[in-house]
Protein backbone atom coordinates (compact mmCIF):
# COMPACT_ATOMS: atom_id res chain seq x y z
CA UNK A 1 0.00 0.00 0.00
CA UNK A 2 1.22 3.45 -0.78
CA UNK A 3 2.32 5.80 2.00
CA UNK A 4 1.20 8.97 0.29
CA UNK A 5 -1.12 9.32 -2.62
CA UNK A 6 -1.88 12.68 -4.21
CA UNK A 7 -4.51 12.67 -6.92
CA UNK A 8 -5.13 15.54 -9.25
CA UNK A 9 -4.18 18.11 -6.60
CA UNK A 10 -4.76 21.68 -7.74
CA UNK A 11 -4.19 24.86 -5.81
CA UNK A 12 -4.94 28.43 -6.77
CA UNK A 13 -3.59 31.65 -5.32
CA UNK A 14 -6.13 34.31 -6.29
CA UNK A 15 -6.94 32.62 -9.56
CA UNK A 16 -3.33 31.79 -10.34
CA UNK A 17 -2.71 28.05 -10.49
CA UNK A 18 0.33 27.42 -8.27
CA UNK A 19 -0.07 23.68 -8.64
CA UNK A 20 -2.32 21.97 -11.15
CA UNK A 21 -3.18 18.34 -11.63
CA UNK A 22 -0.44 17.08 -9.36
CA UNK A 23 -0.21 13.31 -8.93
CA UNK A 24 2.16 11.41 -6.71
CA UNK A 25 2.28 7.93 -5.33
CA UNK A 26 4.90 7.16 -2.71
CA UNK A 27 5.63 3.56 -1.83
CA UNK A 28 7.06 2.72 1.61
CA UNK A 29 10.80 3.40 1.92
CA UNK A 30 11.00 5.25 -1.38
CA UNK A 31 13.25 8.29 -1.78
CA UNK A 32 11.75 10.64 -4.33
CA UNK A 33 12.94 14.07 -5.41
CA UNK A 34 11.04 17.05 -6.76
CA UNK A 35 13.00 19.46 -8.93
CA UNK A 36 12.10 22.45 -11.01
CA UNK A 37 12.95 26.10 -11.52
CA UNK A 38 12.18 28.73 -8.88
CA UNK A 39 8.48 29.35 -8.53
CA UNK A 40 7.55 26.02 -10.05
CA UNK A 41 5.35 25.15 -7.05
CA UNK A 42 7.62 22.73 -5.22
CA UNK A 43 7.29 24.23 -1.75
CA UNK A 44 3.57 24.75 -2.38
CA UNK A 45 3.26 20.98 -2.75
CA UNK A 46 4.92 20.53 0.63
CA UNK A 47 2.56 23.09 2.12
CA UNK A 48 -0.40 21.25 0.61
CA UNK A 49 0.73 17.89 1.96
CA UNK A 50 1.39 19.26 5.46
CA UNK A 51 -1.87 21.21 5.61
CA UNK A 52 -0.42 24.73 5.63
CA UNK A 53 -2.56 25.30 2.52
CA UNK A 54 -5.78 23.51 1.78
CA UNK A 55 -5.87 22.12 -1.74
CA UNK A 56 -8.49 23.82 -3.93
CA UNK A 57 -9.21 20.51 -5.68
CA UNK A 58 -8.01 16.95 -5.55
CA UNK A 59 -7.22 14.53 -2.79
CA UNK A 60 -4.20 13.66 -0.73
CA UNK A 61 -4.26 10.52 1.36
CA UNK A 62 -1.72 9.35 3.86
CA UNK A 63 -1.75 5.70 4.84
CA UNK A 64 -5.16 5.45 3.25
CA UNK A 65 -6.69 8.36 5.18
CA UNK A 66 -7.72 11.59 3.48
CA UNK A 67 -5.74 14.50 4.90
CA UNK A 68 -6.97 17.48 2.86
CA UNK A 69 -8.73 19.79 5.31
CA UNK A 70 -6.93 18.60 8.42
CA UNK A 71 -4.82 21.01 10.43
CA UNK A 72 -1.02 20.95 10.12
CA UNK A 73 -0.64 19.74 13.71
CA UNK A 74 -3.05 16.86 13.12
CA UNK A 75 -1.26 15.85 9.92
CA UNK A 76 2.10 15.93 11.68
CA UNK A 77 0.67 13.80 14.47
CA UNK A 78 -0.39 11.25 11.83
CA UNK A 79 3.22 10.81 10.77
CA UNK A 80 4.33 13.42 8.23
CA UNK A 81 7.21 15.65 9.30
CA UNK A 82 9.11 18.28 7.39
CA UNK A 83 12.01 20.68 7.39
CA UNK A 84 12.03 24.14 5.89
CA UNK A 85 13.79 25.85 3.02
CA UNK A 86 14.84 28.69 5.33
CA UNK A 87 15.68 27.12 8.66
CA UNK A 88 12.77 27.64 11.07
CA UNK A 89 14.10 26.54 14.42
CA UNK A 90 12.72 27.91 17.69
CA UNK A 91 15.70 30.24 17.79
CA UNK A 92 15.71 31.49 21.36
CA UNK A 93 15.08 28.05 22.84
CA UNK A 94 17.63 25.40 23.68
CA UNK A 95 18.45 22.54 21.35
CA UNK A 96 16.79 20.14 23.78
CA UNK A 97 13.62 22.25 23.96
CA UNK A 98 13.42 22.35 20.17
CA UNK A 99 13.27 18.56 20.13
CA UNK A 100 11.01 18.34 23.18
CA UNK A 101 8.39 20.57 21.56
CA UNK A 102 8.11 18.08 18.71
CA UNK A 103 6.74 15.55 21.24
CA UNK A 104 3.67 17.70 21.81
CA UNK A 105 1.08 15.46 20.18
CA UNK A 106 2.14 12.37 22.08
CA UNK A 107 1.69 13.82 25.55
CA UNK A 108 -1.33 12.37 27.31
CA UNK A 109 -1.38 14.29 30.59
CA UNK A 110 -3.91 17.08 31.00
CA UNK A 111 -3.20 20.71 31.94
CA UNK A 112 -4.54 19.95 35.42
CA UNK A 113 -2.06 17.11 35.88
CA UNK A 114 0.69 19.45 34.73
CA UNK A 115 -0.43 22.07 37.26
CA UNK A 116 -0.45 19.67 40.16
CA UNK A 117 2.57 17.63 38.98
CA UNK A 118 0.36 14.61 39.39
CA UNK A 119 -0.53 11.42 37.59
CA UNK A 120 1.21 10.77 34.31
CA UNK A 121 3.02 14.11 34.36
CA UNK A 122 6.37 13.17 35.92
CA UNK A 123 6.68 9.91 34.03
CA UNK A 124 5.83 11.38 30.65
CA UNK A 125 8.09 14.40 31.10
CA UNK A 126 11.00 12.10 31.93
CA UNK A 127 10.24 9.95 28.91
CA UNK A 128 10.25 13.02 26.67
CA UNK A 129 13.62 14.15 28.01
CA UNK A 130 15.00 10.63 27.63
CA UNK A 131 13.74 10.19 24.10
CA UNK A 132 14.87 13.68 23.05
CA UNK A 133 18.36 13.22 24.44
CA UNK A 134 18.66 9.76 22.90
CA UNK A 135 17.69 11.20 19.55
CA UNK A 136 20.14 14.10 19.91
CA UNK A 137 22.88 11.64 20.86
CA UNK A 138 22.03 9.47 17.87
CA UNK A 139 22.46 12.47 15.56
CA UNK A 140 25.57 13.61 17.47
CA UNK A 141 23.94 16.76 18.80
CA UNK A 142 23.75 15.83 22.49
CA UNK A 143 26.82 17.91 23.34
CA UNK A 144 24.82 21.00 22.33
CA UNK A 145 21.64 20.10 24.24
CA UNK A 146 21.72 23.21 26.43
CA UNK A 147 22.88 25.65 23.74
CA UNK A 148 20.45 28.24 22.44
CA UNK A 149 19.68 26.87 18.98
CA UNK A 150 20.38 30.12 17.09
CA UNK A 151 23.99 29.93 18.29
CA UNK A 152 24.67 26.64 16.51
CA UNK A 153 26.69 26.69 13.30
CA UNK A 154 24.62 26.56 10.12
CA UNK A 155 25.25 22.90 9.34
CA UNK A 156 24.23 21.82 12.83
CA UNK A 157 21.09 23.95 12.64
CA UNK A 158 20.13 22.02 9.53
CA UNK A 159 20.78 18.77 11.34
CA UNK A 160 18.80 19.92 14.38
CA UNK A 161 15.87 20.69 12.11
CA UNK A 162 15.96 17.11 10.89
CA UNK A 163 16.30 15.87 14.48
CA UNK A 164 13.26 17.92 15.47
CA UNK A 165 11.28 16.50 12.55
CA UNK A 166 12.31 12.96 13.50
CA UNK A 167 11.17 13.57 17.08
CA UNK A 168 7.57 13.63 15.86
CA UNK A 169 8.22 9.99 14.82
CA UNK A 170 7.24 10.35 11.18
CA UNK A 171 6.67 7.71 8.59
CA UNK A 172 7.15 10.22 5.82
CA UNK A 173 9.81 12.92 5.95
CA UNK A 174 9.67 15.96 3.67
CA UNK A 175 12.98 17.76 3.21
CA UNK A 176 12.79 21.22 1.65
CA UNK A 177 16.17 22.01 0.08
CA UNK A 178 18.25 20.28 2.74
CA UNK A 179 21.50 21.16 0.95
CA UNK A 180 20.82 24.89 0.57
CA UNK A 181 23.91 26.88 1.44
CA UNK A 182 26.20 23.86 1.69
CA UNK A 183 29.53 23.36 -0.05
CA UNK A 184 30.18 20.21 -2.17
CA UNK A 185 31.90 18.46 0.69
CA UNK A 186 28.99 19.09 3.04
CA UNK A 187 26.56 18.00 0.33
CA UNK A 188 28.16 14.59 0.02
CA UNK A 189 28.07 14.20 3.80
CA UNK A 190 24.41 15.16 3.72
CA UNK A 191 23.69 12.50 1.09
CA UNK A 192 25.14 9.82 3.35
CA UNK A 193 23.21 11.28 6.26
CA UNK A 194 19.89 11.16 4.41
CA UNK A 195 20.44 7.55 3.34
CA UNK A 196 21.44 6.68 6.89
CA UNK A 197 18.40 8.19 8.61
CA UNK A 198 16.13 6.56 6.03
CA UNK A 199 17.56 3.20 7.00
CA UNK A 200 17.65 3.81 10.75
CA UNK A 201 14.16 5.28 11.04
CA UNK A 202 12.60 3.28 8.22
CA UNK A 203 11.43 6.43 6.46
CA UNK A 204 9.85 7.31 3.19
CA UNK A 205 11.48 10.53 2.00
CA UNK A 206 10.31 13.21 -0.39
CA UNK A 207 12.79 15.99 -1.02
CA UNK A 208 13.04 19.25 -2.93
CA UNK A 209 16.50 20.16 -4.07
CA UNK A 210 18.36 22.33 -6.51
CA UNK A 211 21.70 20.59 -6.20
CA UNK A 212 21.57 18.17 -9.13
CA UNK A 213 24.53 16.23 -7.80
CA UNK A 214 22.54 15.29 -4.70
CA UNK A 215 19.26 14.62 -6.46
CA UNK A 216 20.75 12.46 -9.19
CA UNK A 217 22.74 10.42 -6.71
CA UNK A 218 20.28 9.53 -4.01
CA UNK A 219 16.78 9.82 -5.44
CA UNK A 220 15.22 6.71 -6.85
CA UNK A 221 12.63 8.65 -8.76
CA UNK A 222 12.27 12.26 -9.81
CA UNK A 223 9.42 14.63 -10.56
CA UNK A 224 10.06 17.77 -12.55
CA UNK A 225 7.75 20.71 -12.04
CA UNK A 226 7.35 23.86 -14.09
CA UNK A 227 4.69 26.51 -13.53
CA UNK A 228 2.78 24.14 -11.27
CA UNK A 229 2.63 21.32 -13.76
CA UNK A 230 4.46 18.03 -13.66
CA UNK A 231 6.39 17.96 -16.92
CA UNK A 232 8.37 14.80 -16.38
CA UNK A 233 8.59 11.87 -14.04
CA UNK A 234 10.95 8.93 -13.94
CA UNK A 235 14.39 7.63 -13.14
CA UNK A 236 17.11 10.24 -12.63
CA UNK A 237 19.11 9.11 -15.66
CA UNK A 238 16.05 9.36 -17.93
CA UNK A 239 15.14 12.77 -16.55
CA UNK A 240 18.61 14.03 -17.46
CA UNK A 241 17.90 13.27 -21.13
CA UNK A 242 14.27 14.37 -21.21
CA UNK A 243 13.94 17.13 -23.82
CA UNK A 244 11.23 19.05 -21.93
CA UNK A 245 13.35 19.11 -18.79
CA UNK A 246 16.35 20.35 -20.75
CA UNK A 247 14.16 23.03 -22.25
CA UNK A 248 13.01 24.22 -18.84
CA UNK A 249 16.48 24.28 -17.41
CA UNK A 250 18.56 25.39 -20.38
CA UNK A 251 16.09 27.19 -22.58
CA UNK A 252 14.47 26.04 -25.78
CA UNK A 253 16.49 23.55 -27.80
CA UNK A 254 16.54 24.46 -31.46
CA UNK A 255 17.45 21.83 -33.98
CA UNK B 1 33.57 48.10 41.55
CA UNK B 2 34.68 44.94 39.73
CA UNK B 3 35.16 43.03 42.97
CA UNK B 4 31.79 44.18 44.09
CA UNK B 5 29.84 42.80 41.12
CA UNK B 6 31.62 39.45 41.21
CA UNK B 7 30.74 39.21 44.89
CA UNK B 8 27.11 39.89 44.13
CA UNK B 9 27.22 37.24 41.43
CA UNK B 10 28.80 34.76 43.84
CA UNK B 11 26.13 35.52 46.38
CA UNK B 12 23.41 35.05 43.76
CA UNK B 13 24.92 31.71 42.70
CA UNK B 14 25.04 30.56 46.29
CA UNK B 15 21.50 31.71 46.91
CA UNK B 16 20.15 29.98 43.83
CA UNK B 17 21.61 26.59 44.75
CA UNK B 18 19.89 26.61 48.12
CA UNK B 19 16.48 25.71 46.79
CA UNK B 20 14.93 24.85 50.16
CA UNK B 21 15.17 28.56 50.95
CA UNK B 22 12.27 29.37 48.64
CA UNK B 23 9.51 27.41 50.43
CA UNK B 24 10.96 28.42 53.80
CA UNK B 25 10.93 32.06 52.75
CA UNK B 26 7.38 31.84 51.43
CA UNK B 27 6.05 30.29 54.63
CA UNK B 28 7.89 32.91 56.66
CA UNK B 29 6.56 35.81 54.61
CA UNK B 30 3.04 34.43 54.74
CA UNK B 31 3.24 34.11 58.53
CA UNK B 32 4.69 37.61 58.67
CA UNK B 33 1.82 38.99 56.61
CA UNK B 34 -0.67 37.39 59.01
CA UNK B 35 1.11 38.87 62.02
CA UNK B 36 1.36 42.31 60.43
CA UNK B 37 -2.32 42.28 59.63
CA UNK B 38 -3.30 41.04 63.10
CA UNK B 39 -1.26 43.52 65.11
CA UNK B 40 -1.07 46.36 62.56
CA UNK B 41 2.70 46.40 62.70
CA UNK B 42 3.03 48.37 59.51
CA UNK B 43 1.83 51.79 58.58
CA UNK B 44 -1.45 51.35 56.63
CA UNK B 45 0.01 53.38 53.77
CA UNK B 46 2.99 51.03 53.48
CA UNK B 47 0.62 48.05 53.64
CA UNK B 48 -1.40 49.58 50.85
CA UNK B 49 1.68 49.97 48.65
CA UNK B 50 2.74 46.37 49.33
CA UNK B 51 -0.71 45.16 48.33
CA UNK B 52 -0.55 47.24 45.14
CA UNK B 53 2.78 45.60 44.40
CA UNK B 54 1.17 42.18 44.87
CA UNK B 55 -1.79 42.95 42.64
CA UNK B 56 0.54 44.34 40.00
CA UNK B 57 2.68 41.20 40.16
CA UNK B 58 -0.41 39.12 39.36
CA UNK B 59 -1.34 41.44 36.49
CA UNK B 60 2.19 41.45 35.10
CA UNK B 61 2.48 37.66 35.23
CA UNK B 62 -0.89 37.37 33.58
CA UNK B 63 0.03 39.65 30.69
CA UNK B 64 3.52 38.18 30.44
CA UNK B 65 1.98 34.83 29.59
CA UNK B 66 0.42 36.35 26.46
CA UNK B 67 2.90 39.05 25.48
CA UNK B 68 6.13 37.60 26.82
CA UNK B 69 5.88 33.84 26.68
CA UNK B 70 3.50 33.51 23.74
CA UNK B 71 4.72 36.58 21.84
CA UNK B 72 1.25 37.90 21.02
CA UNK B 73 0.43 41.50 21.82
CA UNK B 74 -2.56 42.12 24.04
CA UNK B 75 -3.32 45.72 24.99
CA UNK B 76 -6.72 45.14 26.55
CA UNK B 77 -5.83 43.45 29.78
CA UNK B 78 -7.49 46.09 31.92
CA UNK B 79 -10.74 44.79 30.40
CA UNK B 80 -10.29 41.40 32.04
CA UNK B 81 -9.33 43.13 35.26
CA UNK B 82 -12.53 45.17 35.10
CA UNK B 83 -14.63 42.06 34.65
CA UNK B 84 -13.02 40.42 37.69
CA UNK B 85 -13.41 43.59 39.74
CA UNK B 86 -17.08 44.13 38.92
CA UNK B 87 -18.12 40.48 39.27
CA UNK B 88 -16.38 40.11 42.63
CA UNK B 89 -17.72 43.43 43.93
CA UNK B 90 -21.24 42.73 42.77
CA UNK B 91 -21.15 39.40 44.61
CA UNK B 92 -19.84 40.74 47.92
CA UNK B 93 -22.11 43.81 47.92
CA UNK B 94 -25.34 42.70 46.30
CA UNK B 95 -25.47 38.91 46.40
CA UNK B 96 -23.71 37.57 49.45
CA UNK B 97 -25.24 38.32 52.87
CA UNK B 98 -23.39 41.22 54.45
CA UNK B 99 -22.28 39.36 57.56
CA UNK B 100 -20.85 36.53 55.45
CA UNK B 101 -19.04 38.75 52.92
CA UNK B 102 -15.67 38.39 54.62
CA UNK B 103 -15.91 34.60 54.58
CA UNK B 104 -17.15 34.40 51.04
CA UNK B 105 -14.56 36.88 49.76
CA UNK B 106 -12.24 34.21 48.28
CA UNK B 107 -15.24 32.76 46.46
CA UNK B 108 -16.11 36.16 45.05
CA UNK B 109 -12.55 36.71 43.83
CA UNK B 110 -12.53 33.22 42.27
CA UNK B 111 -15.83 33.91 40.54
CA UNK B 112 -14.46 37.17 39.16
CA UNK B 113 -11.43 35.32 37.83
CA UNK B 114 -13.59 32.56 36.37
CA UNK B 115 -15.89 34.96 34.50
CA UNK B 116 -12.86 36.88 33.19
CA UNK B 117 -11.34 33.55 32.15
CA UNK B 118 -14.43 32.58 30.16
CA UNK B 119 -14.50 36.00 28.51
CA UNK B 120 -10.82 35.43 27.69
CA UNK B 121 -12.03 32.90 25.17
CA UNK B 122 -13.63 35.74 23.22
CA UNK B 123 -10.15 37.06 22.55
CA UNK B 124 -8.61 33.61 22.07
CA UNK B 125 -10.79 32.83 19.06
CA UNK B 126 -9.78 35.80 16.89
CA UNK B 127 -6.19 34.98 17.82
CA UNK B 128 -6.45 31.75 15.81
CA UNK B 129 -6.46 33.71 12.59
CA UNK B 130 -5.02 37.05 13.57
CA UNK B 131 -1.74 37.95 15.15
CA UNK B 132 0.70 40.77 15.75
CA UNK B 133 -0.64 44.27 15.18
CA UNK B 134 -4.06 43.02 14.15
CA UNK B 135 -4.59 41.00 17.29
CA UNK B 136 -3.42 44.03 19.28
CA UNK B 137 -6.24 46.04 17.72
CA UNK B 138 -8.74 43.28 18.54
CA UNK B 139 -7.67 43.37 22.20
CA UNK B 140 -7.72 47.16 22.22
CA UNK B 141 -11.28 47.07 20.95
CA UNK B 142 -12.11 44.43 23.53
CA UNK B 143 -10.90 46.69 26.34
CA UNK B 144 -13.03 49.56 25.02
CA UNK B 145 -16.09 47.35 24.69
CA UNK B 146 -15.81 46.15 28.29
CA UNK B 147 -15.51 49.74 29.50
CA UNK B 148 -18.51 51.01 27.57
CA UNK B 149 -20.65 47.98 28.45
CA UNK B 150 -20.04 48.62 32.15
CA UNK B 151 -20.73 52.32 31.68
CA UNK B 152 -24.16 51.39 30.35
CA UNK B 153 -25.21 48.93 33.03
CA UNK B 154 -27.13 50.85 35.64
CA UNK B 155 -27.05 48.04 38.19
CA UNK B 156 -23.26 48.45 38.26
CA UNK B 157 -23.46 52.20 38.75
CA UNK B 158 -22.71 53.04 35.12
CA UNK B 159 -20.07 55.73 34.68
CA UNK B 160 -20.49 56.80 38.34
CA UNK B 161 -18.82 53.64 39.49
CA UNK B 162 -19.60 51.00 42.04
CA UNK B 163 -19.04 51.18 45.77
CA UNK B 164 -19.98 49.62 49.06
CA UNK B 165 -17.27 46.97 49.15
CA UNK B 166 -15.64 46.31 52.48
CA UNK B 167 -11.87 46.42 52.63
CA UNK B 168 -11.50 42.67 52.31
CA UNK B 169 -8.16 42.57 50.46
CA UNK B 170 -5.57 42.01 53.12
CA UNK B 171 -1.84 41.31 53.05
CA UNK B 172 -2.26 37.53 53.53
CA UNK B 173 -4.90 37.28 50.82
CA UNK B 174 -2.89 39.26 48.31
CA UNK B 175 0.21 37.24 49.12
CA UNK B 176 -1.76 34.03 48.75
CA UNK B 177 -2.99 34.99 45.27
CA UNK B 178 0.48 36.08 44.19
CA UNK B 179 1.72 32.64 45.21
CA UNK B 180 -1.06 30.89 43.33
CA UNK B 181 -0.40 32.87 40.15
CA UNK B 182 3.37 32.28 40.27
CA UNK B 183 2.83 28.59 40.96
CA UNK B 184 0.26 28.06 38.22
CA UNK B 185 2.20 29.94 35.56
CA UNK B 186 5.47 28.28 36.50
CA UNK B 187 3.97 24.79 36.36
CA UNK B 188 2.25 25.49 33.07
CA UNK B 189 5.32 27.01 31.45
CA UNK B 190 7.52 24.06 32.41
CA UNK B 191 5.17 21.54 30.85
CA UNK B 192 4.13 20.43 27.40
CA UNK B 193 1.66 23.35 27.14
CA UNK B 194 4.29 25.85 28.18
CA UNK B 195 6.64 24.60 25.52
CA UNK B 196 3.77 24.96 23.07
CA UNK B 197 3.29 28.57 24.22
CA UNK B 198 7.00 29.30 23.71
CA UNK B 199 7.05 27.67 20.29
CA UNK B 200 4.19 29.94 19.15
CA UNK B 201 6.33 32.94 20.07
CA UNK B 202 9.35 31.56 18.26
CA UNK B 203 7.64 30.46 15.04
CA UNK B 204 3.95 29.73 14.87
CA UNK B 205 4.05 27.90 11.53
CA UNK B 206 6.92 25.66 12.58
CA UNK B 207 5.11 25.09 15.85
CA UNK B 208 2.00 23.82 14.06
CA UNK B 209 4.15 21.62 11.85
CA UNK B 210 5.85 20.11 14.89
CA UNK B 211 2.44 18.79 16.00
CA UNK B 212 1.67 21.58 18.49
CA UNK B 213 -2.08 22.21 18.50
CA UNK B 214 -1.69 25.98 18.50
CA UNK B 215 -5.42 26.63 18.89
CA UNK B 216 -5.58 24.59 22.10
CA UNK B 217 -2.48 26.30 23.42
CA UNK B 218 -3.89 29.76 22.70
CA UNK B 219 -7.21 28.99 24.36
CA UNK B 220 -5.41 27.72 27.44
CA UNK B 221 -3.04 30.69 27.59
CA UNK B 222 -5.77 33.30 27.13
CA UNK B 223 -8.02 31.61 29.69
CA UNK B 224 -5.32 31.35 32.34
CA UNK B 225 -4.10 34.87 31.64
CA UNK B 226 -7.52 36.49 31.82
CA UNK B 227 -8.40 34.41 34.88
CA UNK B 228 -5.51 35.96 36.80
CA UNK B 229 -6.23 39.44 35.46
CA UNK B 230 -9.75 38.94 36.85
CA UNK B 231 -8.37 37.81 40.21
CA UNK B 232 -6.21 40.94 40.35
CA UNK B 233 -9.32 42.99 39.56
CA UNK B 234 -11.26 41.45 42.45
CA UNK B 235 -8.42 42.15 44.87
CA UNK B 236 -8.02 45.68 43.53
CA UNK B 237 -11.73 46.45 43.97
CA UNK B 238 -11.74 45.26 47.57
CA UNK B 239 -8.62 47.24 48.35
CA UNK B 240 -9.75 50.54 46.87
CA UNK B 241 -13.41 49.96 47.88
CA UNK B 242 -14.48 51.95 44.88
CA UNK B 243 -14.27 51.17 41.20
CA UNK B 244 -15.38 52.98 38.11
CA UNK B 245 -15.01 52.13 34.42
CA UNK B 246 -12.36 54.80 33.90
CA UNK B 247 -10.03 52.96 36.29
CA UNK B 248 -9.80 50.19 33.67
CA UNK B 249 -9.11 52.18 30.53
CA UNK B 250 -6.20 52.02 28.11
CA UNK B 251 -3.92 53.79 30.63
CA UNK B 252 -4.30 50.86 33.01
CA UNK B 253 -3.52 48.40 30.21
CA UNK B 254 -0.47 50.47 29.33
CA UNK B 255 0.71 50.37 32.94
CA UNK B 256 0.64 46.57 32.84
CA UNK B 257 2.49 46.56 29.52
CA UNK B 258 5.17 48.79 30.98
CA UNK B 259 5.67 46.48 33.94
CA UNK B 260 5.99 43.46 31.64
CA UNK B 261 8.60 45.07 29.39
CA UNK B 262 10.43 46.71 32.29
CA UNK B 263 10.79 43.43 34.16
CA UNK B 264 11.46 41.40 31.07
CA UNK B 265 9.43 39.22 28.74
CA UNK B 266 9.10 35.50 29.32
CA UNK B 267 10.25 35.54 32.91
CA UNK B 268 8.53 35.02 36.26
CA UNK B 269 11.35 36.72 38.14
CA UNK B 270 11.13 39.56 35.61
CA UNK B 271 7.42 39.99 36.23
CA UNK B 272 7.96 40.18 39.98
CA UNK B 273 10.83 42.63 39.61
CA UNK B 274 9.07 44.76 36.96
CA UNK B 275 5.88 45.11 38.98
CA UNK B 276 7.77 45.87 42.19
CA UNK B 277 10.18 48.39 40.73
CA UNK B 278 7.49 50.24 38.78
CA UNK B 279 4.97 50.41 41.63
CA UNK B 280 7.48 51.41 44.28
CA UNK B 281 9.25 53.91 42.04
CA UNK B 282 5.99 55.67 41.21
CA UNK B 283 5.27 56.00 44.94
CA UNK B 284 8.76 57.10 45.88
CA UNK B 285 8.68 59.73 43.15
CA UNK B 286 5.33 61.11 44.29
CA UNK B 287 6.96 64.29 45.68
CA UNK B 288 8.09 65.06 42.12
CA UNK B 289 4.44 65.67 41.32
CA UNK B 290 3.65 65.82 37.64
CA UNK B 291 7.35 65.49 36.79
CA UNK B 292 7.30 61.81 37.62
CA UNK B 293 5.21 61.35 34.51
CA UNK B 294 8.20 62.74 32.64
CA UNK B 295 10.76 60.79 34.61
CA UNK B 296 9.17 57.33 34.30
CA UNK B 297 8.81 57.33 30.51
CA UNK B 298 12.40 58.56 30.30
CA UNK B 299 13.52 55.59 32.39
CA UNK B 300 11.62 53.33 30.01
CA UNK B 301 13.13 54.86 26.90
CA UNK B 302 16.62 54.45 28.33
CA UNK B 303 15.84 50.88 29.36
CA UNK B 304 14.62 49.99 25.88
CA UNK B 305 17.79 51.46 24.38
CA UNK B 306 20.26 49.81 26.72
CA UNK B 307 18.36 46.68 27.70
CA UNK B 308 15.65 46.10 25.12
CA UNK B 309 14.52 42.85 26.68
CA UNK B 310 13.92 44.37 30.09
CA UNK B 311 15.69 43.56 33.32
CA UNK B 312 15.27 39.77 33.14
CA UNK B 313 14.18 39.27 29.52
CA UNK B 314 14.00 35.56 28.60
CA UNK B 315 16.04 34.68 31.67
CA UNK B 316 14.82 33.11 34.86
CA UNK B 317 15.87 33.03 38.47
CA UNK B 318 16.80 29.39 39.01
CA UNK B 319 14.52 28.98 41.99
CA UNK B 320 11.59 29.09 39.62
CA UNK B 321 12.94 26.45 37.25
CA UNK B 322 12.08 22.84 38.08
CA UNK B 323 15.21 20.75 38.71
CA UNK B 324 14.13 18.24 36.07
CA UNK B 325 14.22 20.95 33.41
CA UNK B 326 17.27 22.80 34.63
CA UNK B 327 19.47 19.70 34.76
CA UNK B 328 17.75 17.66 32.04
CA UNK B 329 20.83 16.96 29.94
CA UNK B 330 23.10 16.43 32.95
CA UNK B 331 20.75 13.98 34.64
CA UNK B 332 20.42 12.11 31.35
CA UNK B 333 24.22 11.86 31.03
CA UNK B 334 24.57 10.66 34.60
CA UNK B 335 21.93 8.03 34.00
CA UNK B 336 23.71 6.89 30.84
CA UNK B 337 27.04 6.73 32.64
CA UNK B 338 25.42 4.73 35.43
CA UNK B 339 23.96 2.01 33.25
Amino acid sequence: MSVLKAENVTHYFDGLAAVSGFNLNLEPYELVGIIGPNGAGKTTIFNLITGVYKATRGSISFDGAEIVGRTPSAITALGIARTFQNIRLFKELSVLDNVRIAHYARVKYSPVEALLHMGRFQKEEEEIIGHSMDLLAFLKLDAYADEVSKNLPYGLQRRLEIARALATRPQLLLLDEPAAGMNPNEVSQLMEFIKWIRKEFDLTILLIEHQMHLVMNICERLLVLDFGETIAEGLPRDIQKNPRVLEVYLGEVKC
Amino acid sequence: MMINTSRIRQFKEKLETKRWLLPALLVFVFALSLVIQQFELLDPYVQLIIMYVGINIILTLSLNLINGYMGEFSVGHAGFMAIGAYVASFLTVKVFPADMAAWLFPLAVMAGGAVAGVVGLVVAFPSFKTRGDYLAIVTLAFGMIVKSVIENIDALGGPRGFLGMEKLSTLPWVFFWVLVSVWVIRNLIYSNFGRGVLSIREDEIASDLMSVNTNHVKVLAFTVSSFFAGIAGGLFAHLLQFINPRAFDIIKSTDILIMVYLGGIGSIAGSVIGATVYTVLLEVLRPMGIWRMVFMPLVLVLLMIFRPRGIMGLREFRWFVPVRDMLASRLWREKKAGT
